[in-house]
C-alpha cells in the first residue's frame, strides 16, 4: 500500500530574510495504483509541495502531516523519506560534475535494499532503464545531469524511477522542456511504472498533454498554497479552456 | 640558460639563485613565507651540517629509459630549476641528482614510477627528467613513510614531446615536505604536472613553468586534502613568456578539521611577446567543517593586450546543499551523499587527465584517503535528523577577462 495523506499541511520557505509561509494547509490523498495530477499558477507553491514532503533543507513543515503508507515523514531526514518509498522528480534536476550515473545509482540502490546490485545483471538494468526512456548508454558513465539537455535531464529523472522504483513518485513538471516525442516516451515511462498496481504517482504539471497519456484518476488545482478544487481529468481539460481565473479571483 | 636566466623579474618573486646565502632563515615577512607556520617548518629550513641523509627510493623505468646521476651544474641540472627560495636551494645542492632521461621519440607506454620512502630523518632530493624531442612519458613520483624533505624535480620537455609528472604526497602524518618543481616547456611540447597532497605534517611546494619555445602547453592540476592540524601550500608560477603558448591550472582542496590550512598562490605572468596565448588558473576550496583556513591567492600580471584570454577564479565554499538534497533524495544517507560529492569534486580533476590508467591510479589514491578521513569522521559525528539550514556560503567565482 503506498497512499500518500496529506493533511493540514503548512509550509514555509527559509529565506536570506526569514520564512516565508507558502503552503496554507494542503490536504490530498493519493491511493495505491492511482494517478494523480496537480495543476496550478506559477508561484501558487506546487513545488514548494515536493520539496516540503521530501525534506529539502530550504523548507519547513510548520503544521499539519504527510504520510506514506502510514509513516509520519515530516520528522524523517531526506534519505529516510527516500527509504520509506517516496521518490522526487525534480523540476531542475541538480549536477554533480565528477560523479557518474552508474555510480551514483548503484549507491541509491544498495542505500534503499541494503545490499549492492548484483554485479552481473546491473549494467543490463542501467541500459534498459536508459534505453526505456531513449537515452544511450554512455548516459551511464556520465556525471550526473552534467551538460545534459533540458530534456535529457528529465528523461534521466524517469530513468532513475524505473531503477530505484520507489513506492510513491511525486513528479514536478516533468514534462517541461521535453519535445512532443519526448512527452509520449516520457509519459510511456511513467505508465509502465504505474502499471505494476501498487504503485502512487502525483504528477505536478501545466500542460494537459502529458495527461492525456498518462490519464489522471485525479486532477487537484493548486491555488496558493492549497488544493482548491479536485475532479477527474476532465477538469484539466477546463482549466486549459479558461485558465484559472475563477479559482484565483479573490487571492493575491 | 638564456630564456631561463630572464625568467621570473616580476615584484611577486625573490631572485632566483643557487647560493644559500641569497635566502637567509625565513621571518615570515617575507611575502613568499607569510602563510606558513615557520616554527614548523625550522627543522626543514636549517642548513645541515653535512650531506643530507639518504632516503629510500626505487625506481621502476622501461626501456628507452637511461637512469644516471648528475653532479652539481652538471648537464641540464641547474638550467631550469633556479631555486626562488631556501628549501629549493637546499634540494639543489644535494651532490649527485638522479637524472632520469628518455631518448628522442621513444614512447613509453608504461609511467615511469620512483617511490621516495621516508625513514624518518632529513633528507633530500633532486630529481631530474629530461625528454627527447617528441618523447612521451608518464612519471608518477609517490612520497611515503616519514621524513624531513627537501625535494626538487626538474623537467625538460623538449620540442613536441608530451610529459606528464605526478607528484603524490601520501606522506605519514609527521612528515614535513619542502621543494620545487621546474619545468622548461619546448616548441609545441605538452606539458602535464599533477599534484597530490593528502598526507604530512606540512606541505609547501613551489610549482614553476616556463617555455623555451611557441605554441607549447602546460596544464598544471592539483588535488589536496588538509585534515585537521595539516598544513599545505601550493604556489605556482607560469611564467608565459613565449608567444602562442597555453596553460591551465586547477588546483582543488579539501579541508576538514580544526587547524587544517591550505593555501594556494597561483602567479601567471605574461609577458610582452607573449603574443596570442591564452591562460586560466582556477583554485576551489571545499571547506567540510569549521576551524579550518583556506587562503587563495590568484595574481594575473599581463604585459601585452594580445592574447586570446586570460582568467583566473577562485572559490572557497561549503557543501552545496543542492547536491546533497538530490543525492539524499535518492537514498543515500548524508554521510554517503558527502563523500559522493567529495571523490566527484576531486575525479572531476583527474579525467581531464585523459590517460585510463593513471586516472585509475589517481582515483585509487583519492579513495584511499576518502575511506581514512570521511568515513572516519562522519562515525564520530552524530546524525542530525536533517540539518536546519546548511548554509551554501561558496562566493560567485570571480573572473577576470581579458580580450
Ligand atoms: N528563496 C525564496 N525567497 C522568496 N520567495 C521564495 C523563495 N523560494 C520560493 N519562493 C516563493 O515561493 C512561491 C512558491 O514557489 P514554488 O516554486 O513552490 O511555485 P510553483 O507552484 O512550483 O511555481 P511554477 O509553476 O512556476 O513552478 C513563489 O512565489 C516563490 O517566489
Ligand atoms: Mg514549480
Amino acid at each position: 500500500m503506498a497512499d500518500l495523506i496529506i493533511r493540514g499541511l503548512h509550509a514555509d520557505v527559509l529565506t536570506e530574510e526569514g520564512s516565508k509561509p507558502i503552503l496554507k494547509g494542503v490536504d490530498l490523498t493519493a491511493k495505491t495504483g492511482e494517478i494523480h495530477a496537480i495543476m496550478g499558477p506559477n508561484g501558487s507553491g506546487k513545488s514548494t509541495l515536493a520539496y516540503a514532503i521530501s525534506g529539502h533543507p530550504k523548507y519547513r513543515i510548520t503544521a499539519g502531516s504527510v504520510t506514506l503508507d502510514g509513516v509520519e515523514l515530516s520528522t524523517l531526514s531526506v534519505d529516510q523519506r527516500a527509504k520509506a518509498g517516496l521518490f522526487l522528480g525534480m523540476q531542475y534536476p541538480v549536477e554533480v560534475p565528477g560523479v557518474s550515473m552508474a555510480n551514483f545509482l548503484r549507491t541509491a540502490k544498495t542505500a534503499l535494499d541494503g545490499v549492492a546490485p548484483k554485479v552481473r545483471s546491473w549494467p543490463k538494468e542501467i541500459n534498459a532503464a536508459l534505453e526505456l526512456v531513449g537515452l544511450d548508454a554512455t548516459f551511464g558513465a556520465r556525471s550526473v545531469n552534467e551538460g545534459f539537455s533540458g530534456g535529457e535531464k528529465k528523461r534521466a529523472e524517469i530513468a532513475q524511477l524505473h531503477i530505484l522504483n520507489p513506492m510513491f513518485a511525486i513528479l514536478d513538471e516533468i514534462d517541461s522542456g521535453l519535445d512532443i516525442d519526448a512527452v509520449r516516451e516520457v509519459a510511456e515511462g511513467i505508465n509502465t511504472y504505474a502499471a505494476q498496481g501498487d504503485r502512487g504517482v502525483l504528477l505536478i504539471t501545466h500542460y494537459t498533454r502529458i495527461l492525456r497519456y498518462t490519464k489522471p484518476d485525479f486532477v487537484h488545482v493548486f491555488v496558493d498554497g492549497k488544493v482548491v478544487q479536485e475532479g477527474g481529468q476532465e477538469l484539466a481539460d477546463l482549466l486549459e479552456v479558461a485558465g484559472y481565473e475563477r479559482f484565483t479571483r479573490g487571492h493575491a | 640558460m638564456e630564456i631561463a636566466s630572464q625568467q621570473v623579474e616580476s615584484h611577486l618573486h625573490p631572485k632566483p639563485s643557487f647560493d644559500v646565502a641569497d635566502f637567509p632563515m625565513p621571518t615570515g615577512r617575507e611575502e613568499v613565507w607569510r602563510f606558513a607556520p615557520l616554527p614548523r617548518f625550522a627543522e626543514l629550513l636549517t642548513e645541515p651540517p653535512t650531506d643530507f641523509a639518504d632516503i629510500q627510493m626505487t625506481l621502476q623505468a622501461p626501456v628507452g629509459v637511461t637512469l644516471s646521476t648528475l653532479g652539481v651544474g652538471v648537464g641540464v641540472r641547474g638550467s631550469v630549476l633556479l631555486p626562488v627560495d631556501r628549501v629549493s636551494v637546499l634540494a639543489a645542492k644535494v651532490s649527485q641528482a638522479r637524472h632520469i632521461r628518455i631518448a628522442d621519440a621513444v614512447r613509453l607506454t608504461e609511467p615511469i614510477v620512483i617511490t621516495v620512502t621516508g625513514k624518518g630523518e632529513r633528507a633530500a632530493e633532486h630529481i631530474v627528467i629530461e625528454s627527447g624531442v617528441a618523447s612521451e612519458a608518464i612519471i608518477v613520483v609517490e612520497h611515503r613513510g616519514s621524513a624531513v624533505f627537501c625535494g626538487n624535480i626538474e623537467v625538460v620537455v623538449k620540442d613536441a614531446a608530451k610529459i606528464t609528472v605526478v607528484s603524490v604526497q601520501d606522506w605519514a602524518p609527521d612528515a614535513l615536505h619542502g621543494g620545487m618543481h621546474a619545468a622548461a616547456v619546448g616548441t609545441d611540447a605538452q606539458y602535464r604536472h599533477v599534484m597530490m597532497t593528502f598526507g604530512g605534517d606540512a606541505v609547501r611546494i613551489q610549482n614553476s613553468v616556463y617555455y623555451t619555445g611557441s605554441g607549447g602547453n602546460a596544464e598544471l592540476y592539483g588535488l589536496y586534502f588538509a585534515d585537521a592540524g595539516q598544513y599545505q601550500e601550493h604556489r605556482l608560477s607560469v611564467d608565459q613568456n613565449a608567444a602562442h603558448t597555453t596553460s591551465y591550472v586547477d588546483y582543488r582542496g579539501a579541508l576538514q578539521g580544526k587547524g587544517a590550512h591550505t593555501v594556494w598562490v597561483g602567479d601567471v605572468f605574461i609577458r610582452r611577446q607573449a603574443v596570442g596565448i591564452s591562460s586560466y588558473e582556477a583554485n576551489k576550496n571545499l571547506v567540510l567543517t569549521d576551524g579550518c583556513r583556506a587562503d587563495s591567492v590568484p595574481n594575473l600580471e599581463i604585459e601585452t593586450g594580445n592574447i586570446k584570454g586570460a582568467g583566473h577564479s577562485s572559490t572557497t565554499g561549503r557543501f552545496d546543499d543542492n547536491q546533497l538534497f538530490y543525492l539524499m533524495s535518492r537514498g543515500l544517507s548524508s554521510s554517503e551523499a558527502k563523500r559522493l560529492v567529495i571523490q566527484g569534486f576531486f575525479y572531476d580533476i583527474i579525467r581531464r587527465i585523459g590517460i585510463a590508467e593513471l586516472e585509475e591510479r589517481l582515483k585509487t589514491h583519492v579513495d584511499a584517503e576518502l575511506a581514512k578521513t570521511i568515513d572516519r569522521a562522519e562515525t564520530s559525528l552524530c546524525p542530525p535528523p536533517l540539518p536546519e539550514q546548511l548554509r551554501h556560503e561558496a562566493p560567485q567565482p570571480q573572473i577576470e577577462k581579458q580580450e
